[in-house]
């Protein structure tokens, strides 16, 4: 009890050096959690994927398309459930700055395989009797301020013109982490009008979305529908929903490193400043830490005082960086919406923060320490800070 | 008079110790600021090497980029007749119609796929792109399943190797020969015949057209013609301009990122210069005091401790400078968003990027050192004489 007591007293001596550290402290574990964070989002989609969902498409890649008419020899293999499908459309709202993902699905099939995605039943039934309809979710649609009826026309990249949608429902996620960023509409309304304008794209499919009775029965299923069109014009390549989605995320793998290492920087940085404060604090207390053994306190009483100190510190720091967390997260949430659909701090990453600051604490009172447990009683006495 | 200028820097080297720690904090900040804009600067160059400054590309309208267009041939041929295009050996127009897919391919050793550009190209392709040249084995024959592979694909994808064979589209195609294109986005493509590749993909439109202008000055109402010919969907873009944008997302993002990502360290390395500036005061108040008496008035005291804290700044700029130079022999692959294909590119660092990274760190010193400056400029004399 005592030593704790003169740890914090100590702490405390010099007041403003002592909340400049802790400030630091505090800043570093804050950006470190955010990072944590922020490469965590880039995995949100492998994580909120469906282990029941299966993705087919072309082989080649995902710029070339399948036929329409490989849906029903999916669906007559054993163990599907249920195909839908799915063009990516890439339509842009007003200007680029707007991106949000769109795509053209066949509506009921869709809704039933992604049960994440609800929707009121009267809006359910507006948007699959309108050809023109369109559903979007909650964020998005406060964002730009549609109601349910409002006209959204989108400039198509990928297949050109200005395409013109009824808003007939508005869906929120199931979860939390769900998207609310989407933009779905009917895959017919998209398939009839290429029919006129550019027949040689019609009848094409970007991917198929299949869903199985049970996830062990994924990958068989995946296999027999690659086996099905092997050595066809259009060869398939199926995948459960998460190895899809984390193709893409590998596909951007070294800016989600080289931010991983950042985060560890910033560590680094700060058990530098902490580490400086805790060395000048040994260097002036030289006097006071030989007077101590003078008085019969053993080595080990010093340097648990010291060690007591920067913990103390770095502990204090990184418990107000955590708490910090959680509004900035908030904060951030609002900002980003339209480059992150949430910002959700994991009780991982409070871990990491915890065990982050404990290290800067521990690391940086290595040296003043040492300096304080190996000190001369005479030299340390003699010595005029 | 001034106080001599080695007082503070001898300083400095009193305290080793200190110095080198924060230092050696602003270092870190400056080699993270540093290496996030050499990885800016190095994208940009690379996709604006990519393009010449005479070479016109014609994609579809509304279509961001040649992965997403299509040319139909007859658009193409119109294209081919402008007057305003270099004429070729064998009076042809120097113009090539290309196509350009994207093919998923595993990475060699950890055989993750990414998407990889194959570029169909005619004869007038080789020359209408100076910067790609022949490295190793042979160009392919025109109609043939022969092709040629990046500098980059061939060292990072399999298959990619010379004499090593590609499977796409139901098709084996045998790596003839491999290229280098400098430091352009063409090292990370394929290119080959745009005949065999447009049959074999089933694909009956071109992507993209590209062609030489005879002057370029007369690019804006060639441009006004081709677009308002009321058979054309297309839009015509100088190739440079093309590869700004097609870089422009990507590059912004790295940048935003690096910039957020400093400003919140360097506020963690200007309080470990607050620290030690306070100490550095605080340690010698006697010494501030009798340099006063000596006749150095409060302005050399804190010209004196403002060019300490600048020194302190510009030892850890320098530092961090240094390890981020050596960054420029890493080469980093990654995705980028608008073309939807795997791009390699290097950090680059310019001379633009050494000045604003060393002002940093002098900024990052005087915000750090400022307030405890002015504390030891403020010093009454007796006070100071008097504390021990």
């Amino acid at each position: 009890m005592f030593y704790l007591k003169l740890s914090l007293r100590n702490a405390f001596r010099h007041p403003l050096r002592a909340v400049l550290t802790i400030t630091g402290v505090a800043v570093a574990i804050l950006a470190f959690g955010l990072l944590r964070t922020l490469v965590g989002l880039w995995y949100l989609g492998v994580e909120t994927s469906s282990s029941t969902r299966l993705i087919t498409r072309s082989s080649i890649s995902l710029v070339f398309t399948l036929p329409v008419s490989y849906r029903e020899r999916i669906r007559h293999i054993p163990g599907v459930t249920e195909v839908s499908t799915m063009n990516w459309f890439g339509g842009i709202y007003v200007s680029e700055k707007n991106f949000f993902p769109n795509f053209a699905v066949e509506p009921k099939t869709f809704l039933a395989l992604y049960p994440e995605f609800i929707i009121e039943d009267a809006e359910k039934k507006s948007f699959l009797k309108d050809r023109r309809g369109a559903v979007a979710g909650y964020k998005l649609a406060a964002k730009h301020g549609w109601k349910i009826g409002d006209r959204i026309i989108l400039k198509g990249t990928i297949f050109p013109g200005e395409w013109d949608f009824v808003l007939r429902g508005i869906y929120r996620g199931a979860q939390r982490s769900t998207d609310e960023s989407q933009f779905f509409f009917h895959w017919d309304y998209l398939n009839e009008s290429l029919r006129r304008t550019v027949p040689r794209r019609a009848d094409q499919v970007g991917l198929y979305v299949i869903g199985v009775d049970s996830p062990e029965k994924a990958p068989e299923v995946a296999q027999a529908i690659d086996a099905t069109f092997r050595n066809s014009l259009a060869e398939t390549m199926s995948e459960t929903e998460k190895a899809f989605q984390l193709s893409f995320v590998a596909m951007t793998e070294a800016i989600m490193i080289a931010i991983k290492i950042v985060s560890y920087v910033v560590i680094v940085i700060i058990m530098v400043v902490a580490a400086n404060t805790m060395a000048m604090t040994a260097r002036e207390r030289i006097a006071e830490y030989a007077t101590m053994k003078a008085l019969g306190f053993k080595w080990s009483h010093v340097a648990i005082t010291v060690f007591g100190e920067s913990l103390f510190i770095a502990l204090l720091g990184g418990a107000i960086g955590v708490l910090l967390t959680f509004p900035t997260a908030n904060l951030l949430e609002k900002e980003l919406s339209q480059f992150f659909p949430v910002f959700r701090i994991s009780p991982v990453t409070i871990y990491f923060q915890i065990a982050a600051a404990t290290l800067v604490g521990v690391v940086s009172s290595v040296f003043p320490v040492y300096r304080a447990s190996t000190i001369n009683i005479s030299e340390g006495l003699r010595r005029i800070g | 008079m001034p106080v001599p200028v080695y007082y503070s820097f001898r300083n400095l080297a009193v305290r080793r110790l200190t110095t080198a720690l924060t230092a050696s904090g602003m270092a870190l900040v400056v080699f993270v600021f540093a290496a996030t804009l050499m990885l800016a600067e190095g994208l940009q160059k690379t996709l604006v090497e990519t393009g010449s400054p005479d070479n016109v590309v014609v994609i579809r309208k509304g279509s961001q980029s040649e992965v997403q267009s299509g040319v139909e041939r007859l658009q193409a041929s119109i294209v081919e007749s402008l007057p305003d295009i270099v004429m070729g050996e064998e009076g042809r127009p120097l113009l090539a119609k290309e196509l350009v897919v994207l093919i998923n391919l595993p990475k060699r050793g950890s055989k993750k796929p990414a998407n990889v550009v194959i570029r169909g190209v005619g004869g007038a392709s080789y020359t209408l792109r100076s910067q790609v040249k022949l490295a190793e084995g042979r160009m392919p024959r025109p109609g043939s399943s022969e092709i040629i592979a990046g500098r980059s694909i061939a060292e990072r994808f399999e298959g990619g190797g010379i004499g090593e064979h590609l499977r796409f589209a139901m098709r084996d195609w045998t790596v003839v020969g491999i290229f280098d294109a400098g430091s352009t986005g063409f090292s990370s493509e394929i290119w080959g015949d745009v005949d065999q590749l447009m049959q074999s993909f089933r694909r009956p439109v071109y992507s993209s057209v590209i062609f030489r202008m005879r002057d370029a000055t007369a690019f804006d109402s060639m441009k006004n013609r081709l677009e308002s010919d009321p058979r054309m969907t297309v839009e015509a873009k100088l190739e440079t301009r093309y590869y700004l944008d097609q870089s422009e997302a990507m590059a912004k993002f790295l940048r935003i990122l690096g910039l957020s990502l400093t400003i919140i360290f360097s506020l963690g390395a200007v309080i470990g210069a607050m620290i030690t500036m306070y100490a550095a005061v605080a340690n010698r108040v006697v010494e501030i005091g009798t340099l006063r008496a000596l006749g150095f008035n409060r302005a050399s005291i804190l010209q004196a401790f403002i060019l300490e804290a600048l020194f302190l700044g510009l030892i850890g700029g320098v530092a961090g400078l240094v390890p981020a130079a050596f960054l420029q022999f890493v080469t980093i692959s990654t995705m980028n968003w608008q073309s939807f294909a795997e791009l390699a590119f290097s950090f680059s660092l310019s001379p633009g990027i050494i000045v604003k990274s060393l002002l940093f760190s002098l900024v990052m010193g005087i915000s750090g050192g400022l307030l405890p400056s002015f504390r030891a400029a403020r010093m009454d004399i007796v006070g100071a004489l008097r504390s021990s």
